[in-house]
């Protein structure tokens, strides 16, 4: 359910049909870093999330880009004021799914007004040169390896500290109008060159996350594809259900 | 029991660096370690379950894909293929991922008995893994049981 004073990340009321029951809202804390994941793996999901939660995010985790789009608003294209309030810091997605590729999902969300500041990640167990150029042509923020480790993970939660910090997202290494291209990029692609800030009082985006443990996004035929988890919770409990991904025909790159 | 924990710690950390040194495992498991602590005691034992689910799904996409009397779809044996290579590697399977590297090639080849070859090992391979992990993990509740703490074992 929303938090005390009404503000929400979640999009439509549908999404918050499951009570919460029992669970305290974690304390308000502005400054935590939301990050939307996206994997077609059941397994990869999991690892990332828990990545990710280890190093002090909140996560909510889906098996698709159209899910991912879902999730943003960005599925349709009736214009959404509520959206404005859906407080993602970053997505890092996979880069070959069934369906839409991580770079497809990239393209659309730069191409979305709320959405385009957001740093785009991508995941690949594929280090192909030309894959990675073509993401970062198109304003992914950084390229990820797989598997990807604890240390990948850090070096881009500390990296967004500093994002995180200004609202206006001024602070990007990538200006909204051009893609620095950097084609001669080693594996693992170099840390991104933001200045660490330990001051995290400053203000930042107006709302907190919603806590919502899974619950169907939409028809109810579906499977409960999205996990969303605070740090503090285990994704593991017994009552999270978590559904296997749908076999899908594969779109290998 | 000092003495017992003592002698369940040494037979823990020889039979897991066994598992690495015997190619069972590679350094992903080790990160996923690291992902493990007090509030999340479990998380190597459940990741690694939902891994032995995801093979059995997909070693039944790909056999049923390779048991077709007529053309074999190679490309949907590969996707699979493809599938059980990424969770694998994400979680440290290390023969099992090797395995899937040479399974997709025989896909991208359109070879039919290297194919149903690998298939045979790739099965073989991980439940031969979960039966040593599954040892891993029982040496692991005997030391908890005994009072002890699992050790942190290095590898290298």
């Amino acid at each position: 359910m929303a938090k005390d004073g009404g503000v929400s990340c979640l999009r439509s009321s549908e999404m918050l049909n499951v009570g919460i029951g029992g669970m305290e809202p974690p304390p308000l804390d502005l400054d935590e870093v939301h990050v939307l994941a996206v994997d077609d793996s059941l397994v990869d999901r999991i690892v990332i999330e828990r990545l990710l939660r280890i190093t002090s995010c909140k996560v909510t985790a889906v098996d698709s880009g159209w899910r991912a789009l879902e999730f943003l608003g960005l599925d349709n294209d009736k214009a959404s004021d509520e959206f404005d309030k859906l407080k993602v810091d970053m997505i890092i997605t996979d880069y070959c799914m069934p369906g839409m590729t991580g770079y497809e999902l990239l393209k659309k969300i730069k191409e979305s007004s709320s959405f385009r500041q957001v740093p785009v990640v991508i995941m690949s167990s594929e280090n192909v040169l030309t894959r990675i150029d073509r993401c970062l042509e198109e304003g992914a923020e950084d390229f990820l390896l797989k598997p990807v480790k604890l240390a990948d993970v850090k070096r881009l939660r500390s990296c967004l500290t500093g994002d995180v910090k200004l609202s206006n997202g001024n602070k990007r290494k990538l200006p909204e109008d051009s893609v620095s291209v950097d084609t001669s990029l080693p594996p693992p692609p170099p840390p991104l060159s933001l200045t660490l800030s330990t001051d995290s009082s400053d203000s930042s985006p107006p709302l907190s996350p919603v806590e919502v443990f899974s619950s169907p996004l939409s028809s109810p035929e579906d499977d409960d594809d999205v996990l969303t988890s605070s740090p503090e919770g285990s994704p593991m409990s017994e009552e999270s259900p978590i559904r296997r991904q749908k076999m899908a025909s594969p779109g290998l790159d | 029991m000092d003495a017992l924990v003592a002698q369940l710690q040494m037979q823990y950390r020889n039979y897991t660096v066994s598992l690495y040194q015997q190619g069972f495992l590679d350094d992903q498991f080790t990160e996923l370690k690291k992902l493990q602590d007090d509030a999340s005691p479990d998380f190597v034992a459940e990741v690694l379950s939902l891994f032995f689910e995801d093979c059995v799904k997909l070693i039944g996409n790909m056999a049923r894909a390779l048991d077709q009397t007529g053309t074999v779809d190679f490309s949907q044996v590969g996707a699979s293929v493809h599938q059980l290579k990424g969770s694998s590697s994400s979680v440290g399977a290390k023969r099992v991922k090797g395995l899937c590297v040479t399974f997709k090639e025989y896909c991208e080849a359109n070879n039919y008995e290297g194919c149903v070859r690998c298939l045979q090992q790739v099965d073989i391979e991980y439940k031969a893994l979960q039966t040593k992990l599954q040892d891993m993990f029982n040496l692991e509740k005997q030391i908890i049981q005994a009072g002890g703490k699992v050790p942190q074992v290095d590898i290298n």
